[in-house]
């Protein structure tokens, strides 16, 4: 690895201001780093440093990703071939019709991002931030299989732009950039974000996996079944096939849905990874289930047929939809989540709640857990403000005891 | 036992290069110094000239806005020089020691019979008085104050730090004598904070012993104030450490000021840590002369821990309030390869993404000084207050103090910390920060619009 660092080294000159590529430097920054632990070291304060670094924290949270992303690969092909009818694919087949139907995604997301990552670093002169490692990987697996490429372009370079550069980058948003590329595409192009053909792709990949339609098929997944239940009937829930379907199925996650996110099972493994490393916080994860099953068990209490989702049981709600994803990979994005200790389990609580509310009892969203995290991101500095509030009122009133009287 | 206090939050870096416990006594130099920038917000004075003949407790320089202030020199011999640096700074004013230590004699006096007054004047004239500090902004006293508290700390919790009970070994009399003399400084109380492991006890009149238990910055006095008693807006508590205060005590005891004290030889990179009797200020190479380890890195040398002490060079001088001495790697020699991603086996961390954290709590580390990473915005939450022991929310006060918001600092309690207290956050900190010298210039700056 000498050498490299040797190349390296001996091509710097041209990146400094001043040099022949003087305004690539914040890449090169960015390259250089990604090679080579710095070694600056320490000049004022602290003379040693946790290892951490922010490079480190945001590769675990991709780390943790990967379960759920793989798995939404395998189902991505699962569902198709179950839609043409032909089960002998067999695994290695289903998982390459859906790595290649996701891939193309991913590369879209990150280069549209990155892109504009290092544009907005070189314009501010700073290094690159590594936040669009997370994002970029969250967006395409919050999406249907079938959204068009070209709007993931769009909505990734809108959010990068409207959410986060233009509040001054990473650390600075107040919205979730993910959810708001996911907002975007939902307001936009509503007919390519719900309903029920987008979510299974019953065409080929690549030229791989042709094949015609089954008869009695239908892509909706099983909370767009409950958004169009009609009254009266029983309320079973089904795959694409019409199988009933049991809370097994819905927590291993072989169901229609947005890529990453049906696999209860996958997205628990990401959140052990990130609870076990203490990346994600575990306040916010708790209560963001504690507020979802407390809220939907009360909605199942008062169960009644105008509101068909009350019917199911509140661990179904906890399994369906984006509800673990948001919990685990959305709900705990420290710089747009509540940030005192108290505010973490009232912003979590609240994302729950508000998740069931918005998709029982508001027949135009299917699914409500974007918005959620969405709204709260809103409100979690007015939660931090209170919760702050608090801890001044303390100060002030021993001040006005006049200190401590000695004893 | 009655009266322990726990410290829940906190953290103990494990570090390699504990001293044994035994005193040596350290080789004499003939090269001591005293260091003006060792006193944060002193405007130094110069009295004496090269060549000048000087006793231990002559003093070299006084703070030209308190000009009853004065620095002492530590040795008797002679001075070689006072070194300036860009626009005519002072940087040290060095010393030739005669290796005979004869001091200026105060007069030994019953403290109970001296006014407080002439208490202060002894302090101040001995140039012990500038081991004495305040709160809020953490500087040296105002001598014309009276504090509402004196607060000691008996614990020095920082990585590697001196045992206290070690260091007070046939010196009980001076802990005495010198908790005497601050019970007539305050018109409240002297708080001696001590470890619960320890088996020292004292007891003087006007003092009160608080036992404490927990991890680092349990030996932070900002941390024992919050404990027992916070400052509160318009208030003044002053502050010393244990270590120091011996330091006071003989002077009472015996009417002459002795600069001499043990301090704790720590790191990695030193063959044998030890303790060492030695004097304040003395040149640093005949303390580590033969006791580096030769494996060809390049090393650092810090009086003080590695959390809050200063980087010295090889020629450098025993900072003032050092009781401890720290030789760890710099580091920058090392190139590592895509670090970020590796397993981290020999990495420490208190997050828990490098391997390290599986291996175990005994293990300890050899921590070099590179920053290991890019200085970013305030992205992750929570981390500062796993460290941070006071009622107090770190990261809204550090917000507060970046957009220096005055009432936003007082509410949120910036009277009760000094940078010492930030540390630990500063090492754990994913965004690599530079708190303490935000909290100091925040500090700095607050004392400008304040007076």
């Amino acid at each position: 690895m000498n050498g490299l660092k040797k190349y390296i080294d001996k091509i710097k000159p041209n990146f400094e201001p001043g040099g022949k590529y003087s305004k690539l430097r914040s890449v090169f920054e960015g390259f250089e780093t990604f090679l080579f632990v710095p070694n600056t070291t320490s000049k004022s304060g602290v003379h040693i440093h946790d290892a951490i670094d922010s490079k480190r924290t945001m590769s675990v949270v991709v780390i943790a990703l990967i379960p759920a992303l793989l798995f939404g690969m395998y189902n991505v092909g699962y569902q198709h071939y179950l839609a043409i009818g032909d089960m002998s694919a067999g695994f290695w087949m289903m998982f390459l019709y859906g790595f290649l139907a996701v891939l193309p995604k991913i590369v879209v997301s990150y280069v549209v991002g990155l892109g504009i990552e290092f544009i907005g670093a070189q314009i501010r002169g700073h290094e690159i931030q590594e936040g669009f490692l997370v994002t970029g990987m969250l967006i395409p697996m919050i999406v249907p299989v079938d959204t068009p490429l070209w709007m993931i372009a769009v909505a990734t370079a809108f959010s990068v732009i409207f959410a986060k550069e233009i509040f001054g980058g990473t650390g600075m948003n107040i919205f979730n950039v993910a959810l708001i590329t996911r907002a975007f595409l939902f307001f936009a192009y509503p007919s390519k974000m719900s309903g029920d053909a987008v979510f299974v792709r019953t065409s080929d990949t690549f030229g791989i996996g042709a094949g015609n339609v089954v008869e009695g098929f239908s892509g909706a997944t099983p909370l767009g079944q409950i958004a169009t239940h009609v009254p009266g009937t029983d309320m079973v829930l089904t795959d694409t096939l019409g199988n009933t379907l049991s809370t097994w199925d819905m927590f291993f996650g072989l169901i229609p849905g947005s890529i990453g996110e049906t696999s209860t099972l996958a997205i628990l493994i990401g959140a052990v990874i990130l609870l076990a490393t203490g990346i994600a916080n575990w306040r916010i994860v708790l209560s963001v289930f504690v507020g979802g099953y407390v809220m939907a068990s009360i909605a199942h209490i008062f169960a009644t047929p105008t509101y068909p989702g009350s019917l199911l049981t509140p661990l179904d709600h906890l399994c369906l939809g984006g509800f673990a994803f948001a919990a685990v990979f959305m709900a705990t994005d420290p710089v747009t989540a509540s940030r005192t200790t108290l505010g973490k389990y009232i912003y979590g609580f609240l994302i729950g709640v508000i998740t069931i509310i918005i998709r029982l009892y508001n027949n135009g969203y299917p699914e409500g857990a974007m918005l959620a995290v969405l709204l709260m991101n809103v409100f979690a500095p007015l939660i931090d403000y209170f919760v702050v509030e608090a801890n001044i009122k303390n100060r002030l009133k021993r001040l006005k005891q006049g200190g401590r009287v000695n004893e | 036992m009655a009266n322990v206090i726990k410290i829940k939050k906190g953290l103990n870096i494990p570090l390699v290069g504990e001293a044994d416990n035994v005193i040596i006594n350290a080789a004499k130099s003939t090269r001591y110094a005293l260091i003006p920038d060792d006193f944060h917000g002193v405007v130094p004075k110069i009295l004496v000239k090269s060549g000048e003949k000087v006793k231990v407790g002559t003093p070299l320089m006084c703070d030209k806005n308190r000009p009853e202030v004065c620095f002492v020199s530590p040795v008797s011999g002679e001075v070689t020089e006072v070194v300036r640096g860009e626009r005519r700074k002072v940087m040290e004013i060095t010393l030739k020691s005669d290796d005979k230590f004869d001091a200026v004699d105060f007069g030994k006096h019953e403290i109970s019979e001296m006014t407080v007054a002439e208490i202060k004047e002894m302090l101040l004239r001995s140039g012990l008085f500038p081991y004495i500090k305040q709160r809020p902004y953490d500087i040296i006293a105002n001598p014309e104050d009276t504090p509402r508290d004196i607060f000691v700390t008996a614990i020095d919790s920082a990585p590697l730090a001196p045992a206290f009970s070690l260091i007070l070994k046939r010196e009980e009399e001076s802990l005495k004598t010198g908790l005497a003399v601050l019970a007539r400084l305050t018109s409240g109380k002297v708080y001696l904070g001590i470890d619960n492991n320890d088996a020292v006890s004292v007891s003087v009149p006007g003092c009160e012993t608080v036992r404490f238990e927990g991890k680092h910055p349990v030996g932070n006095v900002g941390v024992q104030i919050a404990a027992i008693s916070p400052v509160n807006k318009g208030e003044t508590v002053w502050t010393l450490s244990a270590f120091d205060l011996l330091l006071i005590g003989r002077l009472f005891n015996t009417g002459k000021p002795d600069f001499t004290r043990v301090i704790a030889l720590t790191g990695s990179e030193v063959k044998r840590p030890e303790y060492l009797k030695t004097t304040v200020g003395i040149s640093v190479d005949v303390l580590l002369n033969g006791n580096l380890k030769e494996d060809g890195r390049n090393k650092r040398i810090i009086s003080g821990n590695v959390l809050t002490g200063t980087q010295i060079d090889e020629k450098g001088y025993l900072r003032f309030y050092s009781s401890q001495m720290t030789v760890i790697p710099e580091g920058d020699d090392c190139n590592e390869f895509l670090g970020w991603a590796t397993p981290g086996f020999g990495k420490f961390s208190v997050s828990h993404t490098f391997i390290a954290w599986l291996c175990g709590k005994k293990r300890k580390y050899d921590i070099d000084a590179r920053i290991r990473g890019g200085e970013r915005g305030i992205i992750m939450s929570g981390e500062y207050d796993k460290v941070f022991p006071m009622n107090i929310l770190p990261e809204f006060l550090i917000k507060a103090v970046i957009a220096f918001d005055i009432d936003k600092m007082e509410n949120l309690g910036i009277y009760e910390v000094a940078p010492e207290d930030f540390a630990l956050c500063e090492f754990v900190d994913t965004s690599k920060l530079p708190l303490q010298k935000i909290i100091r210039n925040g500090l700095d700056e607050l004392m400008k619009e304040m007076n």
